[in-house]
């Protein structure tokens, strides 16, 4: 287990470095320079190559490379180009309200979804599960950016019940206690709300399908003939099976907490790292834009072998065939 | 496949509709998708009145006065067609790559799917909007980020068909007749390796719309005043206490395409893998 963790981890690292390289190939490949952006149309052409001195986009590439990526080991992740603030600074700053969204809808899209997906495979081609997955498909088709702006039409213009843009009212700062709380979970509402409904769409049919597959297995047919009651068998013989590769993808999403939200914060001005990544892409903010990939390529690689140990951890099975190999 | 099955039938219908309304475009619209007429009289009409000219809007008009039925046929033919060939550039490279891994041995079959394992850990969103944001945002290049961001896991389910059929029985009596290694791959193992993919693509398609559509929402994408499903949402998000219409029509006919697409791709999946039919 440990060896095969190790290997992962090797292979980790080079697939991280990859994406950076790639990541920083693009962005100089690319036309247009950040130095022209900054200063706008009218500077003069002095003015940009002072400016890309600053910045050192006059050196060769490789000696751009080198430096970024000794200076991001080191944890200098420099400047934001547009902003002047750290770019270690802006994301951490942005990382809460992102975090904070997507594991709240991540807990609730797998709690419903198992749940549904249990109920249909329960009463597999029965009515209810025909209307289950015509519901889940539904969902599962919902483009987040257009169901943001559905919800908002409704719940913001028609009904005027809840607040549709950012993470806190104008006046949060006047607020205290249980009025600040509550002036937060009503911003959080739809952009919650959005998240959470995809997801069920997604993990639900995910579920059904994971729980139909171990149903079909014989040792539930021999726990059935034992005498096992119905109800049991679901709970200890079926669940507990089906678990395992929920868990998997429940690891395979992990990256989904740094970058997971991107147009649904575009959406509801949320300010999370997917606005910022937005942001710095549009405006050529090479600084923002490296780090931003390599964080979520290393949480890419952490989500692939978080699942694999989940994996593991719910199958015996899998903890032998690792222990072999 | 049978067509009994309801989502075969529904999935069908429903892309075969909008597949022909997409061709047929000037004949079952007004004509032109951006044509503007007295932009004061004309914008913000609900679905379902005539403006003064006489030209009926069974959609409404937007904040320009262009026409939404209009716009929302033509723009099936972007959202479709960046869709459809932006999977068959995925299916194209992900049948190369997949069957050569599982076809080869030694280090190129190992470099082939360390590439492909490579690929499918860089962050797919960050790679478009990446791609799409450095370049000048065309139709064309979206088909292209899609297609070469969508074709890793179609390789993979090739990869893993190859290598299951190469040592079937068939395979090998092919081999003792003599038959060059690429006839054996071309004829023998690929046509069979193919169910997944058929699988695969259906489900790519209605994604990939999807993914078009975030694109061109963000600004990324199809460049207005060119109509698709997401630039037309994108243009909408602002008048949607007037005009709320012009928002919800491009995005039922996304819901309804993708949904289409799934379930199109879930029936032939059990209707081509007996295995799991039994569900």
């Amino acid at each position: 287990m440990l060896r095969m963790l190790w290997q992962r981890a090797l292979v980790g690292v080079a697939v991280v470095t990859g994406v950076v390289t790639l990541t920083f190939l693009l962005l100089h490949a690319a036309p247009g320079d950040p130095a022209e952006r900054l200063l706008g149309p009218a500077a003069a052409p002095q003015q940009v190559e002072a400016v890309r001195h600053a910045l050192e986009l006059d050196r060769p590439l490789t000696v751009q490379y080198a430096s970024w990526l000794r200076r991001f080991v080191r944890g200098d992740w420099g400047t934001s180009i547009t902003t002047g603030r750290p770019v270690g600074a802006m994301l951490r700053a942005a990382w809460p309200a992102t975090a904070r969204l997507v594991a709240l809808s991540l807990l609730l899209s797998y709690a419903l979804g198992l749940l549904v997906g249990a109920v249909q495979a329960a009463r597999s081609r029965a009515r209810l599960d025909t209307t289950l997955s015509v519901a889940t498909v539904t969902l599962f088709a919902l483009p987040g950016f257009w169901l943001g702006l559905m919800l908002i039409m409704v719940f913001t213009y028609w009904l005027r019940v809840l607040p549709a843009f950012g993470a806190a009212g104008m006046d949060a700062d006047f607020l205290s206690g249980w009025a600040r709380i509550a002036d937060q979970l009503r911003h959080l509402a739809l952009p919650l709300l959005t998240l959470t409904l995809i997801g069920v769409g997604g993990t639900a049919r995910f579920a059904r399908g994971a729980i139909l597959d171990v149903l079909a297995q014989p040792f539930v047919a021999a726990a059935r003939a034992k005498g096992v009651s119905e109800s049991r068998v679901l709970a200890r013989h079926v669940l507990r099976n089906a678990l395992g590769p929920m868990l998997i993808l429940l690891g395979l999403s992990l990256p989904a907490l740094f970058s997971g939200a991107v147009l649904v914060e575009t959406v509801f001005a949320w300010p999370g790292v997917g606005r910022v990544m937005v942001e710095a892409v549009q405006s050529r903010d090479y600084p923002v834009v490296m780090a931003a990939t390599a964080v979520s390529a290393l949480l890419v690689v952490a989500g692939n072998i978080l699942a694999d140990v989940l994996a593991a951890w719910a199958d015996p099975r899998v903890r032998g065939a690792a222990r072999e190999a | 496949m049978r067509l009994r099955d309801p989502r075969a039938l529904f999935g069908l219908t429903v892309l075969a509709a909008v597949a022909i309304a997409a061709i047929a475009a000037p004949v079952v619209t007004a004509g032109n998708p951006n044509a503007q007429r007295d932009i004061v009289a004309t914008r913000f009409l609900p679905p379902l009145t005539a403006d003064l000219h006489g030209t009926f809007h069974p959609l409404g008009t937007d904040r320009f006065g262009r026409d939404v039925w209009t716009r929302l046929v033509y723009g099936a033919r972007i959202s479709l067609g960046v869709g459809l060939l932006a999977v068959v550039i995925s299916v194209a490279i992900g049948t190369a790559v997949g069957a050569a891994a599982g076809y080869l041995r030694g280090w190129p079959a190992m470099g082939l799917l360390g590439f492909t394992d490579f690929a499918l850990a860089l962050p797919r969103l960050v790679l478009l909007l990446l791609l799409a944001a450095l370049w000048q945002p065309s139709a064309a290049l979206v088909v292209v980020v899609l297609g070469l961001t969508g074709w890793m896991p179609i390789a993979r389910l090739v990869h893993g068909e190859v290598r299951g059929l190469a040592v079937r029985p068939f395979v090998e009596g092919a081999r003792a007749l003599g038959a060059r290694r690429a006839r054996v791959l071309w004829r023998h193992i690929l046509p069979n390796a193919l169910t997944p993919v058929i699988v695969a693509a259906a489900l790519g398609v209605g994604n990939a719309i999807l993914l078009e559509a975030s694109l061109s929402y963000l600004g990324l994408g199809v460049q207005p005043p060119t109509a698709s499903w997401g630039s037309m949402i994108a243009s909408g998000r602002d008048t949607l206490v007037n005009a709320p219409w012009v928002v919800t029509a491009p995005g039922l006919a996304l819901v309804l395409v993708v949904v289409a697409c799934t379930l199109l791709g879930d029936a032939l999946r059990d209707a081509l893998d007996p295995g799991a039919a039994k569900r």
